[in-house]
């Protein structure tokens, strides 16, 4: 889908956001992203226009950040988290029984264009491993049996819902129009929590924890 | 515990101490369910009146911005962070001028951690004194323990300053069954690795300090006897390579020549003089690179060293990897040994 002056009408509402236009680049090329599915030269340029940068200047911040993508890859994207903590307690074995699975190594796609497979560094849940993402959202505890599951469902078109998020799962395009600053009103949907952020909280409810009282008469400045 | 509006009113306070009429809540990107959560208390913050023009009567005004970076773990430090947030490669300046008086578009700038923020509210409610008696004699208050990996119930655990892993292992059910703790980090790959030795030291400031680590950001991660510390050293390096921003050459290059001689030890290809050519390394990087992630970078790798040399030799002498990777997987089958 080529870039539309609705696109660059938007490109103008995030720059609206920032006290100064450059700030918008980031937001501004994943909303590219969500047009195209990646950064294409076509979304380095519009970015170029609205902000009176060169191409280069635009295409230097594109390919610093991994998350843009410089080839059009999967409608899902599946990254399989191999740093140390989630690669010890499974997720090594998940990235060799998905690539075997689908016939596609990090950084590939499937010829049906469906499914490309990253590995991925820490995804900052480390207490739900081991960590699969698929488009940005989480599926918590995999195991190899349940990452074929969910490729499986997300090439037929019929994804199983992340663990925490939205009671259906997103496509790229979607997702990324979200990271650019687009709320899709989905933010009370499905788990908000999962249950090892809140074990703490239950453990402490359960023995009686509490911080200690606030005093109401002499509160100090 | 997964409240956002805990941030946003800790957002508006802060700015509303320093006089700032706007702030930017920096995350990363690559989890949306969070950003939309955010979105989503930002808006209804506005709603409520609590944000945006002249709050409450008060003639105060903020304006809150949620941005989302793209992949880039060095944004997570300030100077870096302030150079993604003003649309540039994220990597970090020279320091000083430091951000307070030099930071985004050269104004004064507070950049915090949104944990410290976050705690505002309950500080300015409690007041000092009530923030205070909790803790430890130099590290007041509480924070969040995040407990993972070889341990029963993984998951967040808040707490007094102070509380030492033993402690948490007991209240939250231990390692898992049948294993032992063999190492483990007090705040993620870059603090130095602890071991069992370690389990009653006190998590605050000066108690990890002592023990010649650092609490960093309390990722407890608990590795139990069937890890392998020269696979668990290797990925850390591969991370710190991969997210090595490029600027400075001890990191750049220090992280991509490390990652080639752990891998060749991991595979039962490397030599005893490779052991000395990593801490060589190592210490080229260490307080010779741009910013702290080359630091980082070397703190697996100096304290597995230095806790499992035996381990890195046996790498060497016994052609490979003596563990089997299964075992240390949260599916292995029930009697899988190390």
């Amino acid at each position: 889908m080529a870039l539309t002056d609705q696109t660059r009408a938007e490109m103008r509402e995030i720059i609206a956001r920032y006290p100064k236009p450059r700030s918008a680049l980031l937001p501004m090329l994943h909303l590219a992203q969500s047009e195209e599915g990646h950064v294409s030269p076509e979304g380095i340029a519009m970015c170029a226009e609205e902000l009176g940068l060169t191409k280069a200047e635009v295409g230097a911040v594109a390919t610093f950040y991994t998350m843009y993508r410089r080839r059009p890859a999967g409608e899902y994207h599946v990254g399989i988290c191999t740093n140390t903590l989630c690669a010890v307690l499974g997720g090594d074995e998940i990235m060799a029984s998905v690539k075997e699975h689908l016939g596609i190594g990090h950084n590939e796609t499937t010829e049906d264009g469906r499914l490309s497979l990253e590995h991925v560094e820490c995804n900052a849940a480390c207490d739900y491993a081991p960590v699969v993402m698929v488009n940005w959202e989480f599926y918590d505890n995999q195991t190899p049996a349940t990452v074929r599951d969910l490729v499986d469902g997300c090439r037929a078109g019929t994804p199983p819902p992340p663990t925490r998020g939205p009671s259906t799962l997103c496509t790229f395009k979607q997702v990324s129009r979200v990271l650019a600053g687009f709320p899709d009103g989905r933010a009370n949907e499905g788990v908000q929590a999962g249950p090892a952020t809140l074990v703490g909280l239950e453990l402490a409810k359960e023995r009686g924890d509490r911080a200690p009282a606030m005093s109401t008469t002499d509160k100090d400045a | 515990m997964a409240n956002p509006h805990a941030l946003i009113e800790g957002v508006a306070i802060s700015s509303y101490a320093i006089r700032s009429s706007f702030a930017v809540i920096y995350v990363r990107g690559e989890i949306v369910h969070v950003i939309r959560r955010l979105q989503q208390a930002v808006l209804d913050a506005y709603a409520a009146g609590h944000l945006g023009k002249d709050i409450a009567g008060s003639g105060f005004d903020l304006d809150v911005v949620v941005h989302a970076g793209s992949g880039a773990y060095i944004c997570g430090e300030e100077t870096a962070l302030l150079d993604s947030l003003e649309g540039y490669r994220g990597q970090p300046r020279l320091r000083p001028p430091f951000p307070a008086t030099h930071g985004l578009y050269a104004s004064p700038t507070v950049v915090n951690n949104v944990e410290s923020i976050a705690s505002v509210p309950a500080i300015v409610l409690g007041g000092a004194q009530w923030f205070s008696s909790m803790g430890t004699e130099k590290s007041k208050g509480f924070t969040l323990y995040s407990l993972s990996g070889h341990v029963k119930n993984p998951g967040q655990y808040e707490a007094p300053l102070g509380i030492t892993l033993r402690q948490l292992l007991d209240l939250s059910g231990g390692m898992r069954e049948g294993r032992t703790l063999k190492f483990w980090t007090p705040g993620g790959s870059s603090t130095p690795l602890l071991t069992e030795a370690h389990l009653d030291v006190p998590l605050d400031y000066e108690g990890v300090a002592a023990a010649g680590s650092m609490l960093g950001t309390k990722a407890l991660q608990c590795f139990d006897d069937t890890t392998c510390v020269v696979r668990a050293v290797l990925r850390w390096t591969e991370f710190y390579a991969h997210e090595s921003c490029g600027k400075c050459t001890p990191c750049r290059e220090g992280t991509y020549w490390m990652v080639q001689i752990l891998q060749r030890l991991e595979a039962g290809t490397g030599t005893e003089d490779d052991l000395a050519t990593l801490l060589d390394t190592c210490d080229n990087i260490f307080g010779r690179s741009f910013c702290a992630l080359g630091d980082g970078a070397t703190s697996p790798i100096v304290s597995g060293l230095e806790l499992f040399r035996e381990e890195f030799l046996a790498h060497v002498t016994g052609a490979g990897c003596p563990f089997d990777p299964v075992a240390s997987t949260v599916f292995a089958p029930a009697g899988t040994s190390a």
